[in-house]
C-alpha cells in the first residue's frame, strides 16, 4: 500500500494510481484492479457487471445506489471501491435466496411498490436492513428510516405498505 | 475527479506522517463530505490517506464522560444506551441528521469537519468564494441564499456550519483529542471552529496533518433533561434551517441550570450563552424565552434570503424551551 510521490502522471507511474481490491460480492470472492478514483458504485456496475445497483444523483442524495457492506446499508456512490477491500458487499442481485425471491421482493410486486423501478433496488436493499435494524414498527418509523431512498414516481405509499407487510410477517 | 494516490495505514502515527509529508494530501474517513467534494472538483488532493482501518472505533463509557473513537459512526453513537439516557439531545441530533445509509458511513470526527453546504462553495464554476479562494468575493451575499448563516458572519462569507450533532456537543462542552506532527493535544469544541467573520478561509484550528483521534463528551448530570429540535424544509433527510439544543435541570418550577446551543444559524455551531444567563434561576416564562432568543439573534447579519432565520431561530428556541420545561408547568 506504500506509494511514493510523483509529480506527473507518467505512464510508468500508472500503477500508483490503481489499487487492488480483494472483496466478497454476494458471497463470491472478487478481485478488482481499479483506478483509485473508482467508486464502489462504478466497480459494481462497470467492473463486476452488476448493474442492479443504480446511479441516481451520484452525490449521496437519493439512495438509488444503496448496497450492504458487512451487512449495513451504505451509499455506494460516496464510497471508494478501495474501501471495501476485505469487506463483504451485497447488492440487489444477492438479495434473493436459493429458494426464490426475498419476501420484500414479493411484497413489492404484490403491492405495486414501483412505477419505473429505477429506485427499487435501492429501496429493497435499504428495506432489508430496516427490518434487521428493527425499525419497521410503525408506518411513521418506516417512513423516517426509509427517508434516504427517494422515489421520483412517488410510489411511497405502496413501498411503505410492502415493507409493513413483511415486517408484520403477514406473508 | 482528479487522480490521487491512495494509502491505507493501520497506525495513527503513519497516517499523520503521510498527510504531514504531503501538502496536497487529505484524510479520508466515511467519505460523505470528502468524496462528494472531490467529485465536484471543489477539492483536489493528490493523495488520500484512508483512516478507516485505524483503531479509532468504539465508545468507552466512564462515570462522567464518554470517550468516543473518532471513527465511530453516527449510527453507532446513537445506538449507545448511555447516550440515550444521559445525552438525549446528542442522540436526537444524530438521528435527525442525513439518512441511515449516510449515518452508517459518516464518522463523528468527519461530522465535526464537514464542509459548508453553500452551493457556491460547492460549484467550482463560481469564481467568487472567499472560503475557497481568498479575496475572490462572496457569490452568496449577492445571490440566492437560504441554507446560510446569520451569526458569526459578515459580507465576506455567510457559510453555515451544517452539523447537527455539533450543536449539542458544544452545549455540553465536548472536546477533541488531536494527534499531529507536533504531538498530541486536547481542544475544547468551544475553541475548535473559527467564525467566518474572523477569516472566511479558515474553518478550524487544526493544522495540516492533525488527526482527531477521540471525542470526549461529558455526560449531563443525573436529573437533567435534554432535547434537540430541528426545523427544516422537508420532514426528514434534510439539513436544518434552524435548530435548538437545550439541556436543563429544573429546580421546582424554576430553571436551575441550563445549556443552549443553536444550529442552522452560525458559521460555527452556536453556543447561546446570553440566553443561558438570562434564563438560569428564572421561572418558566414564554415571554422571557422569546427575549432570550432575541438577545442571541441581536447581532445577526442577514441578506434577503436569510432574514427569515432570525424569527425562526427565536421561535425554534422558544418552542424547545417550552417543551423541555413542560413537565413542571
Ligand atoms: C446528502 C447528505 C445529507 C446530509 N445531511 C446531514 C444532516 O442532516 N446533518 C448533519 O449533521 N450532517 C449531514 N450530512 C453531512 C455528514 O454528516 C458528513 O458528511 C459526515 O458526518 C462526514 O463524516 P465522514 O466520516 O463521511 O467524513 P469524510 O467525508 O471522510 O471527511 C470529512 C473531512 O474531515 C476530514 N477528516 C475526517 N475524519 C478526520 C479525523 N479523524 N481527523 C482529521 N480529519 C478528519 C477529512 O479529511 C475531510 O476533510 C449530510 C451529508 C450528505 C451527503
Ligand atoms: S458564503 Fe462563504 S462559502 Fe459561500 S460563496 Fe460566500 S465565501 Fe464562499
Ligand atoms: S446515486 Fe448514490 S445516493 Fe444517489
Ligand atoms: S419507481 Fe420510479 S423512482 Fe421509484
Amino acid at each position: 500500500m506504500k506509494t511514493t510521490r510523483t509529480t506527473a502522471r507518467a505512464p510508468s507511474a500508472q500503477d500508483q494510481y490503481t489499487v487492488d481490491v480483494f472483496t466478497v460480492v454476494n458471497g463470491a470472492p472478487a478481485q478488482w484492479r481499479v483506478d483509485t478514483r473508482t467508486t464502489l458504485l462504478e466497480a459494481l456496475r462497470d467492473t463486476a457487471g452488476l448493474t442492479g445497483t443504480k446511479r441516481g444523483c451520484d452525490q449521496g442524495a437519493c439512495g438509488a445506489c444503496t448496497v450492504h457492506v458487512d451487512g449495513q446499508r451504505v451509499l455506494s456512490c460516496l464510497m471508494l471501491a478501495a474501501q471495501v477491500d476485505g469487506r463483504q458487499v451485497t447488492t440487489v442481485e444477492g438479495l434473493a435466496g436459493e429458494l426464490g425471491p426475498h419476501p420484500l421482493q414479493e411484497a413489492f410486486m404484490r403491492h405495486d411498490a414501483f412505477q419505473c423501478g429505477f429506485c427499487t433496488p435501492g429501496q429493497l436493499m435499504s428495506a432489508a436492513c430496516l427490518l434487521r435494524e428493527g425499525r419497521a414498527g410503525s408506518d411513521a418509523d418506516i417512513r423516517e428510516y426509509m427517508s434516504g431512498n427517494l422515489c421520483r414516481c412517488g410510489a411511497y405509499d405502496n413501498i411503505v405498505a410492502a415493507i409493513r407487510d413483511v415486517a408484520k410477517g403477514t406473508d | 475527479m482528479r487522480a490521487f494516490l491512495y494509502d491505507r495505514p493501520t497506525a495513527v502515527g503513519e497516517a499523520v506522517a503521510a498527510v504531514a509529508a504531503d501538502p496536497q494530501a487529505a484524510f479520508l474517513a466515511g467519505g460523505t463530505t470528502q468524496v462528494d467534494l472531490m467529485k465536484d472538483g471543489v477539492w483536489t488532493p493528490d493523495r488520500l490517506v484512508d483512516i478507516t482501518r485505524l483503531p479509532l472505533r468504539g465508545i468507552l463509557v466512564e462515570s462522567q464522560q464518554l470517550k468516543v473513537g473518532a471513527l465511530t459512526t453516527m449510527e453507532q453513537l446513537a445506538a449507545e444506551p448511555v447516550v440515550e439516557q444521559r445525552l438525549t439531545f446528542v442522540r436526537e441530533a444524530l438521528l435527525l441528521g442525513a439518512s441511515v445509509q449516510l449515518r452508517n458511513m459518516a464518522t463523528i470526527g468527519g461530522n465535526l469537519l464537514q464542509r459548508t453546504r453553500c452551493r457556491y462553495f460547492r460549484d467550482p464554476t463560481v469564481s467568487a468564494c472567499n472560503r475557497r479562494s481568498p479575496d475572490s468575493g462572496c457569490a452568496a451575499v449577492d445571490n440566492v441564499a437560504r441554507m446560510h448563516a446569520v451569526l458569526g458572519v459578515d459580507e465576506r462569507c455567510i457559510a453555515l456550519h451544517a452539523s447537527d450533532v455539533a450543536v449539542p456537543l458544544i452545549a455540553v462542552e465536548a472536546s477533541v483529542l488531536v494527534d499531529g506532527p507536533s504531538g498530541q493535544r486536547r481542544i475544547p469544541l468551544t475553541e475548535f471552529w473559527v467564525r467566518a467573520d474572523e477569516g472566511p478561509s479558515i474553518e478550524n484550528v487544526l493544522g495540516h496533518g492533525d488527526l482527531i483521534t477521540e471525542i470526549d463528551i461529558p455526560l449531563l448530570p443525573q436529573g437533567w433533561r435534554s432535547g434537540y429540535l430541528k426545523v427544516r424544509d422537508r420532514a426528514s433527510y434534510e439539513f436544518a434551517l434552524t435548530s435548538a439544543a437545550v439541556a436543563l435541570q429544573m429546580d421546582g418550577d424554576m430553571i436551575g441550570d441550563i445549556r443552549i446551543a443553536l444550529g442552522g444559524v452560525g458559521s460555527v455551531p452556536w453556543r447561546a450563552r446570553e440566553a443561558e444567563e438570562m434564563l438560569r434561576g428564572t421561572h418558566v416564562d414564554p415571554v422571557r424565552f422569546e427575549q432570550a432568543g432575541r438577545a442571541v439573534m441581536a447581532s445577526a447579519f442577514t441578506v434577503p434570503g436569510t432574514a427569515f432565520k432570525v424569527d425562526l431561530a427565536v421561535r425554534t428556541l422558544s418552542r424547545q424551551l417550552l417543551t423541555m420545561t413542560e413537565a413542571s408547568r
